[in-house]
């Protein structure tokens, strides 16, 4: 691909930062808008996207880091897994620093002798399964629709290969049920969303009909480069001042209408729905992914283990920034405690995480700004 | 968590492919993307490849982006 610059190119980014400012002038009142992306998140802090919008434009974060949304106890269950003599915890390593119940941690867990691996893949957990056949290898299943299909890839593989001891303590998650919950919460107004470029990879661009069929509010998918986001939030500005509400896919070099059809029928095989918790939002009907019974045996959350009552770090507000209601320097611990070095809370782990993206790249172009 | 990057496919055999960035090779499975031809950019995530990258489509994009430059710029 030529032009790849074009991409990020800071030149454009000033271009279509003029043309948003001249767009968003016949905007009727000030708007809202939400991206519910860890990968936006990150994106849009470190290109410092939110500081060039004008001023009736807010761009808010959404529940889009998915190991920010993972409920306490989730990470309570991982723990208490890793505690018994046959388990190896196989982790995407942004799971290793977050929280869990009494300050614990995976990592704290590591150094008092538990055997957690950091994988990049969960492909590379099922090889490790393969070369350990007296170990159960539990892969720390979190994620979105991105990452959900090659969690049932790994398991399609376990299949064809036996190996009976790759197993999944699943805590992924779908969007859709949380569009729906934000939309129709008091608390959130949001006038249109930002889309996730590579959930919609997997599920098409005419997943999200409902958006606009059932509540009238509009939504573009947008990619993760500075133009990217520029032309996404040009086109949702330009359809509020229209008057207009419909699903746009600015992202059509990797996003179809239909979506990944093999990577859907995957996910289908291997997972059904169920209600879960979200930190932040509660619970969600049909909002999490579990093993259908006939995958069972590779559900790690029958294993037996003794489970501690979850508790929530204290003062930690976690929750109102993943709806977006509160920015993170609201929050009390925010840099009063509560820094990426020494998370209190799991919006601050992660770099996709709003509170963390908020530390390294916005706080100190507000604290300038200020002065 | 849900970042991908796309890469150049370079060799496949079955579903083992192998794919290219800036010099960098990595060992994608085609699993998900059985479709993807050698020369194509693929998108990568977690090991796997979850999607093709259409050229003519990204060009298209820059178009559209270029039309609203041009247009901020006759404003």
């Amino acid at each position: 691909m030529k032009r790849t610059d074009a991409w990020s190119d800071p030149r454009h980014v000033q271009r279509l930062r003029r043309r948003i400012d001249a767009i968003a002038a016949r905007l009727p009142r000030p708007v809202t808008f939400m991206e519910v992306c860890g990968t936006h998140t990150h994106a849009i802090a470190a290109a410092g996207l939110r500081r060039i919008l004008p001023p009736n434009v807010r761009l808010i974060s959404g529940p889009g880091c998915p190991v920010c949304v993972t409920p306490v106890d989730y990470l309570d269950h991982a723990l208490a897994l890793a505690a018994r003599d046959d388990v190896t915890i196989a982790t995407f390593g942004d799971l290793m620093r977050v929280p869990a119940s009494r300050r614990r941690s995976l990592e704290r867990a590591v150094a008092e002798g538990a055997d957690v691996r950091v994988v990049y893949s969960p492909r590379d957990a099922l090889a490790l399964a393969a070369e350990n056949r007296d170990r159960r290898v539990v892969f720390l299943a979190v994620g979105f629709e991105t990452t959900v299909p090659t969690m049932a890839a790994a398991l399609a593989e376990a299949e064809e290969l036996g190996v009976g001891n790759f197993l999944l303590l699943c805590g992924s998650k779908v969007i859709e049920p949380p569009l729906r919950a934000l939309v129709q919460d008091p608390e959130v107004r949001v006038d249109g969303f930002l889309l996730p470029g590579h959930v919609s990879v997997i599920l098409g661009s005419d997943a999200y009909a409902f958006l606009t069929a059932d509540y009238g509010v509009p939504g573009v998918i947008a990619g993760f480069t500075p133009v990217d986001v520029q032309l996404a939030l040009l086109a949702l500005i330009r359809q509020l001042v229209q008057g207009e509400a419909v699903i746009e896919n600015r992202y059509p070099r990797v996003v179809s209408a239909a979506g990944n059809r093999r990577a859907q029928e995957l996910i289908a095989r291997f997972f059904a729905p169920a209600d879960t918790r979200w930190r932040g939002l509660g619970a969600i009907p049909g909002s999490g992914l579990v093993l259908r019974e006939e995958w069972a045996h590779r559900d790690a959350a029958r294993l037996p283990v003794d489970l501690p009552t979850s508790v929530e770090p204290k003062g930690c507000r976690c929750g109102e920034v993943l709806k977006g209601v509160i920015e993170p320097p609201a929050c009390p611990l925010f840099d009063r405690g509560c820094v990426p070095e020494h998370p209190i809370g799991a919006c601050m782990v992660s770099s996709e995480g709003t509170c963390a993206a908020w530390y390294r790249h916005e706080r100190h172009a507000r604290q300038a700004v200020a002065t | 968590m849900c970042l991908a990057i796309p890469m150049q496919l370079v060799s496949r055999r079955e579903f083992d492919g192998t794919a290219e960035l800036r010099g960098v090779r990595r060992q994608v499975s085609l699993v998900l993307c059985p479709e993807a031809a050698i020369g194509d950019h693929v998108l990568v995530h977690a090991g796997y490849a979850i999607g093709t990258v259409d050229a003519e489509e990204a060009a298209k994009t820059l178009a559209l982006f270029d039309e609203a430059i041009a247009a901020e710029e006759a404003s």
